[in-house]
């Protein structure tokens, strides 16, 4: 009874199909290793890897005798591929803040 | 086979891989495979000081699944071609998983 898909439309049925709504937009991205990318969607695939576009990467970093003091480094990128065994999360940019 | 593709585009560019282990090598992207194993030429690591054992080592062989990141020549990439190519891999794994 499934009914067939027409896979130029909008429609989401699969995870990834909410990813490729968002190719060209500004998405933020969590990885592994208290990490987190910020930047433009151009490319991915089942595997999420991903290719983005001005990319800005925060680190966070625990200091090691004061554990409630968190670091952050900043670093920036003009064309980044990522590998998809560390991306933990892809997400539509919220409000920055 | 995508990001196979689309590296094979970027043959004879400069790239800078950056690994899990913080590691970041510099050099000419020479190959690439379904893998995303990944040959360099003529590299140069970065933060020299910090990691001094490869400093002797002009080509290297990088196991994809090592890999965090790579950084890419912005003017090596065509960005409306990727991203067509990007829609017509989604349509066709969906195409697959019925």
């Amino acid at each position: 009874m499934a009914e067939p898909r027409d896979e130029t439309s909008g429609t989401v049925s699969e995870p990834l199909d909410l990813v490729r709504l968002l190719l060209d937009e500004v998405v933020c991205v969590k990885l592994r290793g208290d990490r987190e990318l910020k930047g433009r969607l151009h490319a991915y695939d089942s595997h999420c890897n991903l290719v983005l576009g001005d990319v800005e990467e925060t680190i966070y970093v625990v200091d090691e005798e004061d554990e409630e003091d968190v670091k952050t480094i900043s670093k920036k990128s003009e064309m980044l591929f990522v590998r998809g065994d560390s991306v933990v999360l892809i997400s539509p940019q919220t409000v920055s803040f | 086979m995508l990001f196979f593709s689309f590296f094979k585009t970027l043959i004879d560019h400069e790239v800078t891989v950056e690994l899990k282990n913080d590691i970041q090598i510099r050099g000419v992207l020479k190959s690439v495979d379904q893998y995303l194993n990944i040959k360099l030429d003529n590299i140069q690591v970065l933060e020299e000081i910090k990691y001094p054992h490869m400093s002797a080592v002009k080509n290297v062989f990088i196991r994809g699944s090592v890999v965090r990141y790579v950084h890419l020549p912005a003017n090596a990439v065509d960005v409306p071609l990727l991203e067509d190519a990007t829609r017509r891999e989604a349509a066709n794994q969906a195409g697959k998983g019925k």
